[in-house]
């Protein structure tokens, strides 16, 4: 990914630093009449009658009627965060005072899972069902949703709708919420290649995806400089090819981690094994797996992509990718696919060779669509779907009808749109969302006016687009500013994505994200500011 | 690109690499020098350091720093009694304290590079000031130089003042590196070092967003590390008023953002100053006036001037009230007690980007123009008030520092002002060094180094490649030049992003301002020690983000 970079940088340094005090367009803050929703639910009718809650008695309940009970731990474990969430962690010496008017407290919220099947053990895929229905009123509010997938984004706006009012005394209007997300795929990518990212940064991110939610996480998990993810077949791999073999590595028991911490959060992991470019790290412990290149009539001794030609390779990323399958539970692997260098295999003479044998003249798209078509055999040999870069697409690649391409390029991108789902395949937009370019000012708004489905296309082809993911590559991001680089900004796409296409005003987004932010860094993310101003909680870390 | 390949190698620099030889031809030149240890890697980079292979391991169960016999500051001086202690934790920082470290005492033992290990440890640095004063406060002339040896087991630093002390602590601290085996070692190494500049310095705003005490104080300690010895603490603006005034209360209870959880209270900004001091920087307040004092009219009202629509009051207020006696006589006690709160000789008053806008629209502004024979030019009457208010703080034996427009607009201050340049572009702001020098003012440059402005990539890079000296003048005029401040303003910053955006960004103004221009010309190798550095940073518990593509031995295991 790193061409477009390149220019995008240049484009970035030649922005003018005017004043000591430069303003962006700022918006204008308005009392929203959604309070700090976020995002904005698809129906939400907000009345002016408020409700208290209070500490010592109010609960979150399984519904009598509900198909899940209380070993549905999943919830259990929701139940309780969120109530974590909305009363804040410290326990009050006094407990607060009992309400003794009837009909203006509400003392319960009741779960309600409807379908036989309420999906407590299971994971949440592109077609869980995330719709979810709010009620409050006294004395008993009520969330109905199909499965648990719903529940947990019914519990996040629940805890949105709760507000403090000046004596400290938590309130809730009388609502009524019925929501749906827009797009069923709503991802982060987080790079942990570039930098290693500890554990930890990587939980408190699952965190805050839910307080936004998204729900999926993409894990670019290796790359060409260091390779963390601990095979247990292929255990060399990350001795050899990760920063530190026991510091920078995630060994099968974090992985496991991420993946059950993600699935309590209604969040899919898929992750991403690029190949076969970007795969540098990947040859210090797999031996013969890249293609070394030539200096003239001598190997130079470094290495380009994996090697296309050799049986070795398939038999390799046959096991490889066997171990992968059964390790991320998700139906769908990323397969990468991506700024595949040509020259170290133009320069290698048995490459040469094999080209002739093929007969694919000197278009090295060909030998690369090859290797591609051998690995997604491969790879619908374990039964999983895959996603792949949109050169996969461009190089016209055979691909499975489910296939999902990712469009990640920002130069026409409503024609690559247009053309990947007039081919009938399912897209995800990340072109309009790589995070990692910074700038100065408010850039969430740009993120925000994005509207995924402006390509010329049927009503067909716009189906298609199944969602999309904002991109936080790791060049200059590690643990240090990960999460405040992340969040807000973050959050205006998961708007983009979950909410009705016409929720766009800027003013009211503002409003409501200003709120979000500081609910957020009230949980203990460090989301950074948008604006002049402050959070009632300024943030206490360090 | 090929350079920022290299440099993903030179991150690992500090442990060897497990990556090992592969990725690019040009890593593999510095994995070789990856094997010899990083005595050359402090930052900023000393005057002048020279040192050889010889090393000697160092016990932090053994280990002192003593005062030398003939110092003139003993045991009992508190910032140097500090400074110890504190560099302690900071040479071992990966000792727990635990079981004994193993070693290695016997003479002449090879390493497994094949380095000869010293034949005794370095069991103290001794340290020699020669000047007493150890409970003042440094000042623009505090001297900073000093010299350090580490020679036959033996290490010694003197400095004429503590000041130049814990400079030389700071350099002793990042000499000492761990081996494989976790063994700490330092170097035969001599180093004599002072500023290039006396006054480097680090603006905070904590105006616009509220940054909590404990964010200043880590900065504090982040600058030390850096050899930055002045805070510029933009304190006030427009958005909030978060100093808590003894005399004047109501200034922060209604022009703070919260009147109890978002201010500084006098213990909180004596803490600030008594941090700083004992770390060796100053600590220079600013009040911005006449303009950028929105929150300073909410409590205390007739302080600014009234807007006017047409004829009547707009009921928005504009830059403090320049024709008012009450409006000096304000002025004069709250500047008494911030120059008796603050230390420091010098006070910023700000001064810039006064609109002039609400003036223009006030009949008995407009009436007291022709009074004083201003006409219509409303700079004059910005001159009028600063002037009144420069006369008010020398009267209070303080200098002033002020933003350039105070100069630009030709205000008559004394000779000793100090300028504060911050507009334009490079071909702008020399111009101004320029003007400003020839003016006989002495001049401080920040233009170039608003650390708050953000781009995509490496941008340390264009803020170490200024040259503060670059402007046309004598070298009568370069005289003039203090220095210069890095500046993070506050609109899109708070305690969440504040450490990661400040650092290591602001280690390459830190040695721009510190280290020889031609020895520091190079940015490989600036990359090489600034990502180094900023390892030693995230030690040290500083959030201090990547450079660019690598790793940290003990990588930010925090939220």
């Amino acid at each position: 990914m790193a061409l477009i970079k390149l220019a995008v940088l240049f484009l970035a340094a030649s922005v003018c630093l005017c004043s000591k005090h430069k303003s962006e367009k700022v918006p204008k803050l308005v009392n929203s009449q959604y309070g700090s929703l976020w995002p904005l639910p698809q129906s939400a009718q907000i009345s002016v009658s408020a409700f208290q809650l209070s500490r010592s008695s109010f609960q979150i309940v399984h519904a009598p009627k509900s198909s899940a009970g209380p070993r549905c731990y999943l919830l259990g474990e929701a139940f309780r965060r969120y109530f974590e969430y909305t009363f804040g962690y410290s326990k009050r010496l006094n407990k607060d005072r009992k309400q003794s008017g009837a009909g203006t407290e509400v003392s319960e919220l009741q779960v309600l899972i409807t379908s036989s099947e309420p999906q407590c053990d299971g994971f949440p895929s592109v077609s869980s069902d995330e719709s979810y229905q709010l009620t409050v009123d006294q004395p008993t509010a009520v969330l109905t949703a199909p499965e648990v997938w719903g529940a947990l984004r019914g519990l996040e706006t629940f805890s949105q709708l709760v507000y403090k009012d000046e004596y400290g005394t938590l309130h809730i209007n009388k609502s009524e919420i019925k929501d749906f997300p827009r797009f069923n795929h709503r991802g982060i990518l987080l790079d942990s290649s570039r930098h290693f990212l500890p554990l930890k940064v990587i939980l408190a991110n699952l965190d805050a995806m839910a307080m936004n939610k998204y729900n999926v996480f993409h894990w670019h998990i290796v790359d060409d400089q260091s390779f963390p993810y601990q095979s247990s077949l292929f255990p060399e791999l990350s001795k050899e090819g990760s920063y530190h073999p026991y510091t920078h590595v995630y060994t099968p028991a974090d992985v496991k981690m991420v993946i059950e911490y993600a699935r309590m959060r209604g969040i899919r992991v898929i992750s991403e094994f690029d190949t076969p470019g970007h795969t540098q790290s990947w040859g210090l412990g797999q031996k013969g797996l890249l293609t070394p290149c030539y200096s003239g009539e001598k190997p130079s001794g470094t290495f380009g992509p994996v090697n296309p030609i050799l049986n070795s390779t398939y038999d390799f990323m046959t096991q490889f990718f066997k171990e992968v399958s059964s390790v991320f539970p998700d139906a769908y692997i990323h397969l990468g696919g991506d700024e595949v260098d040509f020259s170290c295999w133009k320069s290698n003479p048995d490459i040469q060779k094999f080209m002739e044998q093929q007969g694919f003249g000197t278009d090295y798209s060909k030998l690369e669509s090859y290797y591609i078509q051998r690995i997604l055999d491969i790879v619908t040999g374990t039964k999983k779907g895959y996603m792949i870069w949109q050169e996969v697409f461009d190089n016209g690649v055979k691909l499975k009808p489910d296939t999902v391409v990712e469009v990640w390029m920002g130069n026409a991108l409503e024609e690559e749109l247009h053309n990947v789902t007039s081919a009938g395949y399912t897209t995800i937009l990340s072109a309009p969302w790589y995070l990692d370019y910074i700038s100065y000012g408010q850039d969430w708004q740009k993120y925000y006016k994005v509207e995924p489905l402006s390509f010329k296309g049927t009503d067909a082809q716009k189906k298609l687009v199944i969602g999309g993911e904002a991109c936080l590559w790791g060049e200059f991001v590690d643990a240090t500013n990960l999460t405040p680089r992340l969040w807000p900004r973050a959050s205006a796409v998961a708007e983009r994505l979950w909410s009705h296409k016409d929720v766009r005003d800027t003013d009211d987004a503002y409003s409501r994200l200003s709120q979000h932010r500081c609910r957020m860094v009230q949980r203990g993310i460090p989301a950074e500011p948008l604006f002049v101003g402050h959070c009632d909680y300024e943030y206490r870390g360090l | 690109m090929l350079k920022n390949r290299a440099s993903s190698c030179n991150a690992s620099e500090v442990s060897g690499s497990f990556l090992g030889d592969v990725l690019q031809l040009s890593c593999a030149a510095l994995l070789l020098l990856a094997i010899v240890p990083p005595a050359q890697g402090v930052w900023p980079l000393p005057q002048s350091l020279s040192s050889s292979a010889e090393r000697y391991p160092l016990s932090p169960r053994e280990f002192n720093f003593l005062y030398g016999k003939g110092s003139a500051v003993q045991p009992g001086c508190t910032v140097l009694d500090t400074a110890f202690k504190r560099y302690f934790r900071i040479t071992f920082s990966g000792y727990g304290g635990g079981k004994p470290l193993t070693v290695n005492k016997k003479p002449g033992c090879v390493s497994p590079d094949g380095s000869r290990c010293g034949s005794a440890p370095l069991a103290a640095l001794v340290v020699n000031v020669h000047k007493d004063g150890c409970d003042g406060f440094p000042d623009l002339n505090s001297r900073e130089d000093y010299k350090l040896s580490i020679a036959d087991g033996l290490g010694s630093l003197s400095a004429v003042s503590v000041w130049g002390a814990l400079r030389g602590l700071e350099t002793f601290s990042q000499l000492v590196y761990q081996d494989q085996e976790g063994t700490y070692y330092i170097n035969k190494t001599d180093v004599v070092d002072f500023p290039r500049f006396p006054h480097r310095g680090l603006l905070l705003d904590t105006s616009r967003h509220y940054l909590p005490v404990h964010s200043i104080l880590e900065t504090l300690d982040a600058m030390a590390y850096n050899k930055f010895n002045v805070f510029h603490w933009h304190i006030v603006d427009d958005p909030s008023f978060p100093y808590q005034s003894p005399t004047f209360p109501n200034l922060s209870s209604m022009g703070a953002f919260h009147p109890q959880t978002h201010i500084y209270t006098m213990s909180d900004v004596k803490q600030v100053i008594e941090h700083a001091r004992l770390w060796g920087i100053r600590v220079i307040p600013e009040f911005d006036t006449p303009g950028h004092t929105q929150s300073w009219g909410k409590g205390q009202p007739g302080l600014l001037t009234a807007c006017y629509k047409g004829s009547v009051p707009s009921g928005t207020f504009g830059p403090v009230n320049p024709m008012l006696n009450t409006s000096y006589q304000f002025m004069s006690m709250l500047f008494n007690e911030i120059s008796s709160v603050f230390p420091d000789s010098y006070l910023h008053l700000g001064g810039d980007e006064v609109n002039f806008a609400c003036w223009k629209s006030n009949p008995d502004i407009q009436q007291f123009m022709k009074k004083m024979g201003f006409g219509t030019d409303y700079r004059k009457l910005e001159s009028f008030y600063i002037e009144n208010l420069v006369k008010i703080v020398t009267a209070l034996n303080k200098n002033s520092l002020v933003w350039q427009e105070v100069f630009d607009n030709a205000v008559k201050v004394p000779a000793d002002t100090v300028v504060h340049v911050w507009k334009g572009n490079k071909e702008q702001y020399s111009q101004e060094m320029s003007s400003v020098t020839a003016g006989g003012f002495k001049v401080l440059l920040s233009a170039p180094w608003y650390l708050n402005v953000i781009n995509y990539g490496q941008d340390w890079m264009e803020a170490y490649k200024v040259e503060p000296l670059g402007f046309n003048g004598t070298a009568e005029q370069k005289k003039l030049v203090m220095g210069g401040e890095a500046c993070m303003w506050g609109e899109y910053v708070d305690a969440t992003n504040l450490t990661p955006r400040l650092w290591p960004r602001a280690g390459a103004v830190g040695e721009r301002l510190w280290s020889d221009e031609a020895q520091t010309s190079n940015l490989d190798t600036a990359y090489d020690r600034l990502a180094e550095f900023r390892c030693r940073l995230l030690r040290r518990g500083i959030r201090a983000q990547p450079l660019f593509v690598g790793y940290c031995d003990h990588e930010y295991e925090r939220i």
